[in-house]
């Protein structure tokens, strides 16, 4: 049923994120494409990139989009995707949202609590790992093309990448100012 | 004192109207809840940030919920993470349901053959911009790439490695005292 498997994914999803919206896209990708395949690198790209230039926190709206197309995917009626769409963005806040209403007051006290500390600054180096192995799961030729079937496709896609990359580490460049150069570059290079 | 539509509307203009993903919202939050309506002082504030970074989750719903929370209890923090979604769900359902139908269209194609590579460099990029933050040095650095490894080339679960990494960072912790303690 894949409703209950939407709830359960993404209740841990939320529970298992510490370290921001990318360290969330790190361990959407790794259930939604990688484990469960309801979707290919390809859709959870595009969908990264919509949910990255509409407003909201990050991880809510790709888990809003990654619901939806996980139900539509599975040969769902569109309106049942806006169940799923619901339940992923519900599921994926509720138990951080519970352990906050428990926590807080207890965290508010003993924020200089070694243990804690401790636990926290090692999750905040793992993740970076998390990132980076999203990274590499999503540079396929789904998102990037191949050498033999489209150098042009390939050369440009790798050139972007690199463009970027450097872009966004050197100067404090919006990543929706760069989503829409890219896709105007596609659009003059391929579309025209 | 807030009433439950103020929170809900405060967090809802929140929500909707920050592009660029949940800390962009830090700033909008101060103006409206510290400055406007004076709901919280600076410090409460920084100290609900704080909490909120550290708990598990999405962080701008962490800060909904602690706010929320802190003013008006359970339901206040119930209406404050309602507030703050609403609106970027109901974007990206519209946008979810008609790019469906304009997938196939060949102009689209073509814009998003030239987004994607850009998308995973934006997801590249993060790893050495938070690196400095998280502390990433030399003696630590085998810990992100052991866990990269173990999950692109082993397919191990991310989530299996939070839970070796906190545990690891306890026992670590608990070890360095002890040593500390005897020398």
């Amino acid at each position: 049923m894949i409703f209950w498997k939407l709830f359960y994914t993404f209740c841990k999803i939320g529970i298992f994120n510490f370290g921001g919206g990318y360290a969330m896209i790190a361990l959407i990708q790794n259930e939604v494409v990688e484990k469960q395949a309801w979707m290919t690198a390809q859709e959870f790209t595009d969908i990264v990139a919509v949910s990255q230039m509409t407003p909201g926190p990050i991880g809510i709206n790709v888990a809003t989009y990654a619901g939806y197309t996980a139900v539509v995917n599975a040969g769902y009626d569109p309106w049942l995707g806006v169940v799923g769409a619901f339940l992923a963005s519900f599921s994926v806040v509720l138990l951080p949202f519970i352990l906050m209403l428990l926590l807080a007051h207890y965290l508010m006290k003993n924020k200089e609590n070694k243990d804690l500390q401790n636990v926290f600054s090692a999750l905040r180096i793992t993740v970076l790992g998390l990132i980076a192995a999203a990274a590499l799961f999503l540079a396929t030729p789904d998102n990037f093309g191949s050498w033999s079937q489209s150098p042009l496709q390939f050369c440009l896609s790798i050139a972007i990448f690199i463009t970027v990359f450097f872009l966004s580490l050197k100067k404090k460049i919006s990543p929706i100012l760069l989503i829409l150069l890219s896709g105007v570059v596609g659009l003059v290079v391929y579309g025209i | 004192m807030a009433g439950y539509f103020e929170l809900f509307w405060s967090f809802f203009k929140i929500g909707s109207f920050t592009l660029g993903g949940g800390f962009a919202m830090i700033p909008l939050m101060e103006k409206e809840l510290v400055q406007q309506k004076q709901w919280l002082s600076k410090e409460e504030f920084l100290d609900l940030l704080s909490v909120s970074q550290a708990m598990p989750g999405v962080f701008a719903v962490n800060m909904a919920t602690s706010i929320g929370y802190r003013l008006r209890g359970k339901t206040g923090a119930v209406m404050s993470v309602l507030g703050n979604i609403l609106m970027p769900i109901l974007t990206i359902l519209v946008l979810a349901m008609f790019f469906r139908y304009f997938r196939d269209n060949a102009f689209v194609e073509s814009i998003f053959k030239g987004i994607r590579p850009c998308v995973v460099a934006l997801i590249a990029a993060p790893v050495f911009t938070m690196a400095r933050n998280a502390g990433l040095s030399w003696r630590n650095c085998w810990i992100p790439l052991l866990a990269a490894a173990l999950i692109w080339l082993l397919g191990i679960s991310p989530v299996l490695i939070i839970i070796i990494a906190g545990i690891g960072g306890f026992v670590y912790g608990r070890l360095k005292d002890r040593k500390e303690a005897t020398t």
